[in-house]
């Protein structure tokens, strides 16, 4: 555990010794006696102004004419104070598929529909069918598999328009988007794009926005617009929990 | 075929005469109807090439303006090339450019102008298939100079959406031992139902496939094979909604391998599987023809269904694949039928399961060009487990004689490979190569053993999943979402608009060349 300072450092094969391994590419060659002596150095250069001191180079070689590529290990300078770090904590809890259902029907008395896309010109529906399809990713069904949510599944590369239209079509509780493509920042233009249509869309209430991909930062719902966003290795259950969590509510025990 | 799997040769062939019978009336369907993307490659191999100022292509402008005024029962070739006598056009660009301003008047021609027509538009269409014969004849002189390297081909993936970025990065993979350089195209190019136009410096995720692009990739890696003494293949994708004119495209600019799955578009692009089919059955009529070896996608079945589960749909994809593909006029050594290692490397004895798969594909294959692709799914961020297990996918592919392996990445899943990722990949894949490439004469499984059995398991299950698809129909069968795990009915998906029964008289002289065995 962290010690009553709550300050450590890494650990190598013993406490406090501060040793990391790390491995990066110059753009160096790496050919005669000379150009190795100069390329290793240029290693060495950047693990010390990255606070690896001593640091020392394990493993150079020249790749093509032009680069070189190092693994480095070294002692880091620097502390990691456990005081000061932050983490988002889940405010849900995950729960299983039956307790999932049951309380939509306590909360809602029908089922809970969830219409999914990818948006833009993202053809990876990968993602969005593993949380959609019944068949579902790492060991856990899809949200076709839970009986008291109704999915409608659009596909790759819908228009945000008409993701609008069949989501208001089909009365959905919450809209799942998938985006994987994140060329040009695409994913974050994509899903601004999409939270705007929906706020204009219509004077009812909105359905949840969830968007879900690889590269998104799980804590910039707010800024992009919607109200949850899942990163790399989301299960359909954390999706359906969460939807549960926003969307079906306890019943007060008071 | 000195078997290691004592596999029933009467229950291979029944398991291909349960493909023939499953894919038969698709392939009528096919030789009944046309599609926009088949007539507007019957205008690219006759010369017609460019765009107008919307970068929309002049063969989409003719076409369409042919459709309107005529329809496309017929064919686009006896509207146009009558149009082309009865309006004394000098070339089919100056026909499309008036055609798109609405001042040519489309007809079916009859009699003597009709057979005119035919004979004009037969000579056009025979210059461009005369220009894919000679790449072909060309690509056999490029081997004879620099020399073909032996199997496994090393498969290697280039995709910065620039072709001047893509050009040295694939030179340099050249370099570093890649024998075949793939250009992934943009994400949605297979949805766009138009091929872009030109040299292109953007695209998503990927680098548009255009004949521009095409021929400066293929001059590059000339350049490069001269210089290596070793025949670098270029691959690209005939996937989409325009795969039967990229796949003219291709034979005009000699590329060697190319992507052409008999379901891919269906499945995981949401094409609509009838315009799918036709299209298909052409653009592999032009590979027989260019000498191409075509790449078949059931690795990805493999990413969305469970990789032991559904070992047997990949099987049996592969013997539709063979069989459409030997129905279009493809050879077996142009059958690369594509598989993956993709089994969950946490349940016990996942390397035999590997390995009883890929030797049985070998098995029943022989001769075809076997595309083995690297785990994907089961990569996590623990890039040294990764470079572990592509190191196992690597030994197997040796092992069991596969011929064309994509070479794996240990950041796959993370990021586009850095240099040294794709440098570290190629180091495995040579230790695992020079330590173990003789391993496959010495792997010998146990004849009742696990390996022989769950092969034989799989083969079985193919046979009765084949004569399922049999007696419902296959389209029906995908309908019902036997393949990857998703339903894709017959009137559902993209591009359906684009299909056309032909008419009594239809006239196509590219299917007319085609359908003669070269």
């Amino acid at each position: 555990m962290s010690g009553s300072a709550g300050i450590v450092r890494p650990y190598g094969d013993t406490t406090g010794d501060g040793r990391v391994q790390l491995s990066f590419t110059l753009p160096v060659p790496y050919g005669d006696e000379t150009q190795r002596a100069r390329a290793e150095g240029a290693a060495l250069q950047l693990a010390a102004k990255m606070g690896l001191d001593p640091a020392m180079v394990v493993h150079a070689k020249g790749m093509g004419p032009d680069f070189t590529f190092f693994i480095v290990y070294g002692r880091v300078s620097h502390l990691v104070d456990l005081s000061a770090v932050t983490v988002a904590e889940r405010e849900f809890p995950v729960l299983p598929a039956a307790e999932v259902n049951l309380r939509i029907r306590s909360a809602l008395g029908r089922k809970l529909v969830v219409v999914g896309a990818c948006i833009g010109t993202d053809a990876h529906t990968v993602g969005i069918d593993a949380i959609l399809n019944v068949k579902g990713h790492a060991g856990e069904k899809g949200l076709e598999y839970y009986r008291e949510i109704r999915v409608v599944n659009m596909g790759a590369q819908v228009g945000v328009a008409d993701l609008v239209a069949r989501a208001q079509a089909e009365q959905a509780d919450a809209v799942l988007v998938s985006q994987v493509v994140t060329q040009r920042d695409a994913h974050l233009s994509n899903t601004r794009e999409m939270a705007a249509a929906f706020r204009a869309g219509s004077s009812r209430q909105r359905p949840l926005l969830v968007v879900g991909g690889p590269r998104f930062d799980p804590g910039a719902a707010h800024d992009l617009g919607v109200d949850k966003i899942f990163g790399r290795g989301t299960t359909p259950r954390e999706v359906a929990s969460y939807l549960v969590h926003a969307l079906a509510p306890l019943a007060d025990v008071a | 075929m000195t078997g290691k799997l004592n596999l029933d040769p009467a229950v291979v062939a029944e398991a291909r005469e349960l493909a023939r019978r499953a894919g038969q009336p698709v392939v009528e369907l096919a030789r009944t109807h046309t599609t926009v993307s088949v007539e507007r490659a019957v205008l690219r191999l006759a010369g017609l090439d460019g765009a107008d100022e919307d970068g929309m292509p002049w063969v989409n402008r003719l076409a369409d303006a042919v459709r309107d005024a005529t329809g496309l029962e017929h064919g686009v070739a006896l509207p146009v090339w009558d149009a082309m006598a009865t309006g004394g056009y000098p070339d089919l660009r100056t026909l499309a450019v008036d055609a798109a301003g609405g001042l040519v008047k489309f007809r079916i021609p009859a009699g003597h102008e009709a057979d005119a027509a035919r004979e004009t538009a037969a000579r056009s269409v025979k210059k461009g298939i005369s220009l894919i014969d000679a790449q072909r004849a060309e690509r056999d002189r490029m081997l004879a100079i620099t020399g073909d390297p032996p199997m496994p081909w090393i498969y290697l993936i280039v995709a910065t959406g620039d072709i001047y970025e893509d050009i040295p990065q694939a030179q340099a993979a050249a370099r570093e031992g890649a024998d075949v350089i793939a250009v992934i195209r943009s994400t949605g190019q297979s949805l766009l139902d138009y091929v872009p136009e030109g040299p292109t410096r953007e695209g998503y995720a990927g680098t548009y496939a255009t004949q521009e692009n095409f021929r400066l990739m293929r001059a590059a890696l000339d350049d490069v094979s001269r210089e290596l003494g070793r025949y670098v293949r270029l691959t690209n994708y005939a996937s989409g909604l325009c795969m039967p004119e990229i796949a003219a495209l291709a034979g005009l600019e000699r590329l060697d391998m190319m992507l052409n799955d008999c379901m891919y578009g269906i499945i995981f692009r949401d094409i609509n599987p009838v315009r799918t089919f036709i299209d298909q059955r052409f653009s592999r009529q032009v590979h027989a023809r260019a000498g191409i070896v075509i790449n078949t996608g059931e690795d990805n079945y493999l990413t969305t269904a469970d990789a032991v589960d559904a070992a047997h749909t990949v099987v049996v994809s592969q013997l539709l694949n063979e069989y459409f593909g030997r129905e279009a006029g493809l050879a077996d050594w142009q059958l690369g039928l594509g598989h993956a290692f993709e089994i969950n490397p946490e349940i016990p004895d996942s390397f035999l399961l590997e390995l009883a798969h890929a030797q049985l594909i070998r098995e029943l294959f022989p001769d075809a060009p076997l595309k083995y692709m690297p785990p994907t799914k089961h990569m996590t961020g623990n890039v040294f487990a990764g470079y572990l297990l592509d190191a196992f996918f690597n030994l197997c592919g040796v092992m069991t004689g596969q011929s064309i392996l994509l070479i794996g990445m240990m950041t796959e899943g993370i990021h586009t490979p850095f240099l040294s990722d794709r440098d570290l990949a190629l180091e495995n894949v040579r230790y695992v190569r020079r330590a173990a490439g003789r391993l496959g004469g010495s792997f010998r499984p146990e004849p009742d053993g696990f390996v022989a059995q769950r092969a034989r398991q799989v083969l079985g299950e193919s046979i009765d999943l084949l004569r399922t698809i049999g007696s419902q129909g296959l389209l029906n069968a995908i309908a019902a979402g036997t393949f990857g795990v998703t339903r894709r009915p017959p009137d559902g998906g993209r591009g359906l608009d684009g299909v056309v029964e032909r008419a009594e008289g239809y006239f196509n002289p590219a299917s007319e060349l085609l359908e003669v065995a070269p």
